[in-house]
């Protein structure tokens, strides 16, 4: 069994949040190479140009890609062969969270909902999100980090369809909600689509559909189906980077499913932004890997 | 479509002159503020030291570092990453901004509403779009934070920036009525038609 060292986890936690928030993963950095060899638009080329221009400015000036610090959210799964004690790695991960945002010091995006009352630290009630899941992995324990951006995180949205509304209910809702989301979820994004389940799993699939890696496709060959069709439809609309115009909407459209109620067809979006942030770290018995 | 070199403040016949498509670069002082810094202002009626006449206003809430002041640090704060935010939130704030302080130039990203719209043509102003999500780059056009209001708001407080080379901004929201936004909204329109019938939908 590997054991994990708690004070381990809590620097990473807090390497992984500046990390995610400076560089951009490979695959977004193709995905805008791949918009801009294709768009046509010429306002949406020059958006598209300072866009990647920011990606390097970022880079050379150690800089943040985006003010945004967004809504920590730490992904974690535990292999079978992991021996940690999960209160304290949750504890670990709030502290290091909170220990980026003082000591960069970053600036802290997170409020009381009621008061708005913010603690600097990028800490509240059940914030940082923590997920936890597990893995057939034996000694591996991986934790992603994504700071969401608020912009993309407005563009959410929920719909309990009924069998009746069919796969045509969920396909117009996409697109419509893509135009509802015009320029202020800061196009080209990823539109995650969440298809199935429960209320609550349903917007959460939809999520973890905007924060795959571009590239990766649904498990579901129906989902991946829809995946292509829905990207197609909603790059024809013409919203285009920052919502000026252009073929550039969306990177991709991702769909994410779980089995729901025979009585039920919901589904539900969440937008990622261009500014597509992850960092993740995975704990084997060798070290740490630090990557996306 | 022409390009502008503007050092604010600005008068209500500069501010008309702009049309949508020019673009335009800042220079001189920047003002920073956000929802929480107009919910202030306008729902809670706090008063502002900072003469706003004829200036420029940002949607932002900045990364700062607290520094000593001194010359370069006027207000005991370092700029570490200034950005800009969603506009749309802050629609209903416009019309005061203008209204109350003079503000003529509001510069966001995503654009603003039909009351923007109105209060820019009846008051003389224009929104300027900035790239969202490239505040790296936007972060080299700050020189200082000069001044600081209302920082029991932090981040959200009212920033006095100073700028030098603050673009190029696009001209999307003028003093005539016009709106890109609305531009590339009915082309959406347009185009949702066939988007749907390519997904075998009923317009």
């Amino acid at each position: 069994m590997m054991k994990i060292d708690i004070a381990a986890v809590e620097e990473t936690a807090k390497l992984l949040y500046i990390r995610a928030l400076k560089l951009l993963p490979d695959d977004i950095k193709r995905g805008f190479e791949r918009l801009d060899a294709a768009e046509s638009d010429p306002t949406g080329r020059s958006i598209l140009a300072t866009m990647i221009r920011n990606i390097a400015v970022a880079e050379r000036t150690d800089n943040l890609l985006c003010q945004d610090t967004g809504i920590p959210i730490y992904n974690v799964v535990i292999g079978r062969g992991v021996e940690v004690d999960g209160a304290a790695l949750k504890a670990a991960i709030r502290r290091g969270c909170e220990r980026a945002t003082r000591e960069y010091p970053l600036r802290s995006s997170v409020v009381h909902p009621i008061t708005r009352v913010n603690q600097h630290s990028s800490c509240g009630a059940r914030v940082p999100v923590i997920n936890l899941d597990f893995s057939e992995a034996e000694e591996e324990l991986r934790i992603e980090m994504i700071p969401k951006g608020s912009g993309s995180e407005n563009g959410s949205f929920l719909k309990m369809c009924i069998p009746a509304d069919g796969v045509a209910g969920i396909k117009r809702f996409v697109v419509e909600r893509a135009i509802e989301a015009g320029g202020k979820v800061c196009p080209p994004t990823i539109v995650g689509v969440g298809i199935g389940g429960t209320s609550d799993l349903c917007a959460h699939l939809a999520k973890l559909a905007a924060t795959r890696p571009l590239g990766s496709r649904c498990d579901d060959p129906e989902g991946a189906k829809l995946e292509s069709e829905l990207a197609r439809a909603v790059n024809a609309l013409g919203i285009g980077p920052q919502g000026l115009g252009g073929d550039s909407t969306a990177f991709a459209v991702h769909v994410e499913i779980a089995a729901t109620h025979i009585t039920m067809n919901p589904v539900a979006v969440n937008i990622q932004c261009h500014s597509a942030r992850r960092a993740s770290a995975v704990f084997r018995p060798g070290g740490i890997e630090i990557g996306f | 479509m022409a390009h502008r070199e503007l050092t604010l403040p600005i008068d209500e016949t500069a501010a008309r002159a702009l049309t949508v498509g020019d673009t335009v670069t800042l220079h001189g002082p920047l003002f920073g503020i956000r929802d929480a810094t107009q919910i202030h202002m306008f729902d809670r009626k706090r008063n502002v030291r900072f003469d706003l006449r004829g200036q420029a206003v940002i949607h932002t809430a900045p990364n700062v570092r607290k520094v000593p002041v001194s010359a370069e640090h006027p207000a005991g704060y370092a700029p570490v990453c200034v950005g800009t935010t969603t506009s749309a939130r802050m629609e209903r704030f416009t019309r005061p901004l203008m209204h109350q302080h003079g503000v003529r130039l509001v510069i966001g990203k995503g654009g603003l509403g039909e009351e923007s719209k109105a209060a820019f043509r009846e008051l003389g102003g224009v929104y300027l779009a900035i790239i969202g999500g490239t505040a790296a780059l936007e972060t080299t056009w700050i020189e200082a934070i000069e001044d600081v209001d209302l920082d029991d708001l932090n981040p959200e407080s009212l920033w006095k920036f100073r700028v030098r080379d603050f673009g190029p901004l696009l001209v999307a929201m003028d003093a005539k009525g016009g709106s890109l936004y609305d531009r590339i909204a009915e082309r959406v329109e347009d185009r949702k038609r066939a988007a749907l019938a390519a997904l075998g939908l009923e317009p």
